[in-house]
């Protein structure tokens, strides 16, 4: 046998060998998708997207808190000294700069999902430095727009989609 | 355990395996010496710890959305089967995978029977393989139950009233399983709880199992002590590796035809009913690997004895090694036995085919002869057997059968120990 | 290598067919089903005509408790538009609450609800028809021996009972029921329903359609199933060639026969 005739045949092997492996593993990870994707929200948690919240009685200064999807939204009925509170801030005085206009539908409405972003907890309302939200866990301040001013939560209290069907319903999701 | 000392090259390798030699584990197994003259019975060990694996971690996907529960284990099952993301495929793999596992068990078994590999001096091999067999059927037998259909339901009352027959303590035994008056929640939490427990156990022993084996080392077709390593042998990695991946692969081919085209055959079509304590089905039967025992449970017309003749049918086994009182190992030497082997296969199949069908009639009678000449074959057969068999002399070594005095002897000799 | 495929025929026909064998004895009325085979799919057009007869006819009395508006739109399935799903959810008045004051409403149900179900529970349903208990049809068809040929046969089962039967009032012969008696009257009348797309409702026809809807019902996943399984064995055919030459090149190595 000749070297050229040789080489040939191991390179050959070669290549059958890099195939089945190769091959194989497309296998291993084909096979272990599906035990990983059985975790994540199944089609009927999927399904409950929205929520729907009679606002009607909620007097100015007043907050009311919903479920949704598990977590607390809190929709809170401003007044006009709140609002006004919220809207002089300059910008730069923010640790997340966001302006309130772009946080509320209606000025008087603001509708936010009750998760403090630092780790999680709830905040408690009408509390802490800026007469917004206190998140007892770890002191993090909001204000009365929610948004971060103190404490260890990198960005405000998220607003979820929400839109009003009329003036006493919101539709949450 | 290792039969040679083995030094890693690395100073980390050799630092670490001082303190933890793991890699001299990893280097036993790989290089694990095995006859070169195994044939395809003997890849069904890898097979099943393929199947024991699959079962775990499918089985651990399940219990995350399973809920057990009398109100709602039956439709926890359906919320997998039509919400959960790929639930249908793990559930189907799941209910599948246990029949593919005994399937596997079974020629496992056999070919133990065939080859006599539970032999001296391999007997703490079988009797482990044997309690590991008994918790499969315990494991299955709890796993049928969880989804709460008609048979889990009726199949629970059933098989926990085979313990009522023990004369006085047996109702009380009864009660104390079900942790009540029938089979109702509290059974089947507790059922729950040991199904999930159960493969662990199984893992366990199969640990042990193939460390008892590593001490002779594999039997083989021949049935012949081997010397190892020797031309005899070649290592585990990459010739057995490869050689037990393509079996496992058309077994694999198999399980998914029923798994993705008829999943459902091997069940029984009650179970989508839920369980009803006020309506048992027309005919009860256990899974089809259950069906041989259950044929003889039936063919004794005694409660208690039923009883015992289910249990001793399989507890007799452990006893094999020394029932069996010839020194032959394998079938191949024994002309006489090779043809009582394949009288047992024939007789456990018609046991499993009139366990399926109506104890009644016909099918009783051959239930009883089936039962009776099972029992024969284990206690009067093979001792006799073993003592008045005239058998075929055995070959000096297995290179001798395998390659028949042919000229390349000795060129395929210095072949194989250049390379082992 | 031979050898392995014999053997492994040899389980293989020996399990599959005995299991099909015991569930085709008596023998069912044929039809042909799309969903069966390889490449088995449902045919929606059947689907969608299957769940109107289910609605106007079976409904009154079967529930289908483990189906959900939302399934009717999705893949797979009769694919109505997500719509037309929302739609028929509205038809339907499902309770809810407690509300602020702590009472319960109704109001129409939406894609997340389950289907409604007619009685409030199994012992409203007994009484409501004469004792028998009408059961859940979600997955019917797997609960049968026989399956979808099973369900069909038996809807066009009902026959005047043989002289020397003697039925009770309220009881039905049925040719392919267990035992021949049946307290379901016959349900399936030539143009009991109208259907939207010009096909004509007979009897055959309806039966046909109906169990369609209700194999898909039962077994939603099953053309994902079938098409996931075809790529599977085809990927395992290849690998096992594939390790199969593997195998022998390594094995060729030593002198022995693999």
């Amino acid at each position: 046998m000749s070297d050229k005739n040789d080489k040939k045949k191991t390179e050959r092997r070669d290549f059958l060998f890099t195939a089945t492996a190769a091959a194989g593993a497309v296998g291993v990870g084909a096979a272990v998708w599906p035990i990983i994707d059985q975790m994540n929200p199944d089609a009927s948690v999927k399904a409950l997207a929205s929520t729907e919240v009679d606002i009607s009685s909620v007097q100015p200064g007043q907050s009311l808190t919903v479920l949704w999807r598990g977590k607390p939204v809190f929709i809170k009925r401003r007044t006009d000294q709140e609002i006004q509170k919220a809207r002089e801030v300059s910008l730069n005085d923010l640790k997340h700069p966001e302006k309130d206009e772009d946080r509320v539908q209606k000025p008087e409405w603001l509708v936010m999902l009750g998760v403090c972003t630092h780790l999680g907890c709830v905040p408690l309302t009408d509390k802490g430095d800026y007469n917004g939200w206190f998140c007892p866990c770890h002191g993090s301040h909001y204000d009365t727009s929610g948004r971060i001013r103190k404490g260890p939560a990198p960005t405000n209290m998220e607003v979820p989609k929400y839109q009003f069907v009329n003036n006493n319903t919101i539709k949450i999701g | 355990m290792s039969d040679h000392e083995y030094t890693p090259n690395s100073k980390f390798g050799k630092w670490f395996n001082d303190r933890l030699p793991l890699l001299s584990l990893v280097n036993h197994l790989t290089d694990y010496p095995t006859p070169k003259n195994l044939n395809y019975w003997w890849t069904f060990g890898g097979i099943l710890t393929f199947c024991l694996i699959t079962q775990i971690v499918t089985g651990l996907v399940l219990a995350m959305h399973y809920i057990a529960h009398i109100d709602h284990a039956f439709s926890s099952v359906e919320h997998i089967m039509r919400d959960v993301n790929y639930g249908w495929l793990i559930r189907y793999v799941h209910a599948n995978g246990a029949s593919m596992f005994f399937l596997a068990v079974y020629i496992h078994i056999f070919r133990a029977l065939f080859y006599g590999s539970y032999k001296a001096p391999r007997e703490i091999i079988w009797i482990i393989g044997i309690i590991i067999y008994l918790l499969m059927m315990a494991a299955a037998f709890m796993g049928y139950v969880l989804p709460w259909g008609q048979m889990s339901f009726w199949g629970a009352t059933v098989i926990t009233n085979l313990f009522s027959a023990i004369p006085l303590v047996g109702e009380s035994i009864t009660t104390w399983l079900w942790g009540g008056y029938s089979v109702d929640n509290p059974t089947l939490t507790r059922f729950f709880t040991l199904h999930y427990l159960i493969p662990f156990l199984i893992l366990g022993l199969v640990v042990l199992h193939i460390w008892a084996l590593h001490v002779p080392g594999n039997n083989n077709p021949v049935g012949i002590d081997i010397k190892k390593p020797s031309k005899d042998t070649v290592p585990f990695h990459p010739y057995i590796v490869i050689k037990d991946a393509f079996a496992l692969l058309m077994f694999c081919i198999l399980f998914a035809m029923f798994v993705f085209y008829s999943p459902n055959v091997l069940g029984h079509a009650d179970n989508y009913i839920e369980a009803n304590p006020l309506v048992t089905p027309a005919h009860i039967v256990p899974e089809w690997y259950l069906l041989p025992f259950y044929a003889i449970l039936r063919s004794v017309p005694d409660k208690l004895m039923g009883v015992i003749a289910m249990l001793s049918a399989i507890l007799i086994l452990a006893a094999l090694p020394w029932l069996d009182t010839s020194k032959i190992r394998s079938a191949v030497f024994r002309p006489l036995y090779k043809q009582f082997y394949w009288i047992l296969v024939a007789d456990v199949l018609i046991l499993g085919y009139v366990g399926a069908m109506p104890a009644e009639g016909l099918y009783l009678l051959i239930a009883r002869i089936g039962t009776i000449y099972y029992f024969a074959h284990f206690l009067i057969i093979l001792p006799v057997l073993g003592l008045k068999e005239k058998t075929i002399p055995l070959p000096l070594s297995i290179t001798e059968p395998v390659l028949g005095g042919s000229p390349n002897f000795a060129a395929a000799r210095d072949k194989t120990e250049k390379i082992s | 290598m031979k050898n392995i495929i014999k053997y492994l025929t040899i389980i293989f026909l020996i399990f599959v067919p005995k299991s099909f064998a015991a569930e085709n004895n008596a023998k069912f009325l044929e039809t042909d089903w799309t969903f069966k085979g390889l490449f088995g799919k449902f045919d929606r057009a059947s689907l969608q005509r299957g769940y109107q007869v289910y609605t106007e006819v079976c409904a009154s009395c079967h529930s289908m408790k483990y189906l959900s508006y939302r399934n009717l739109a999705e893949k797979g399935g009769p694919e109505f538009s997500e719509a037309q799903a929302k739609a028929i959810a509205a038809n339907f008045e499902v309770t809810d609450g407690p509300d602020s004051t702590g009472e319960m409403f109704t109001r129409p149900a939406k894609l997340s609800d389950k289907f409604v179900m007619p009685y409030a529970n199994d012992e409203e349903a007994k009484s409501a028809n004469g004792g028998a208990y009408p059961p859940d049809m979600s997955v019917l068809v797997k609960a049968r021996k026989g399956g979808a040929d099973y369900v069909y046969s038996l809807l066009l089962g009902y026959e005047d009972p043989p002289s020397g039967i003697k039925l009770d009032d309220g009881v039905y012969y049925n040719k392919y029921m267990y035992g021949n008696k049946i307290k379901m009257p016959a349900p399936l009348s030539d143009d009991l329903v109208e259907y939207s797309d010009g096909t004509k409702a007979t009897q055959e026809q309806m039966a046909k359609d109906v169990v369609n809807f209700l194999m898909w019902s039962a077994e939603p996943h099953l053309e994902t199933r079938h098409k996931t399984g075809f790529r599977v064995i085809s990927y395992l055919i290849i690998l096992t060639v594939l390790v199969y030459f593997t195998m022998k090149k390594i094995w060729s190595r030593v002198e022995s026969k693999v």
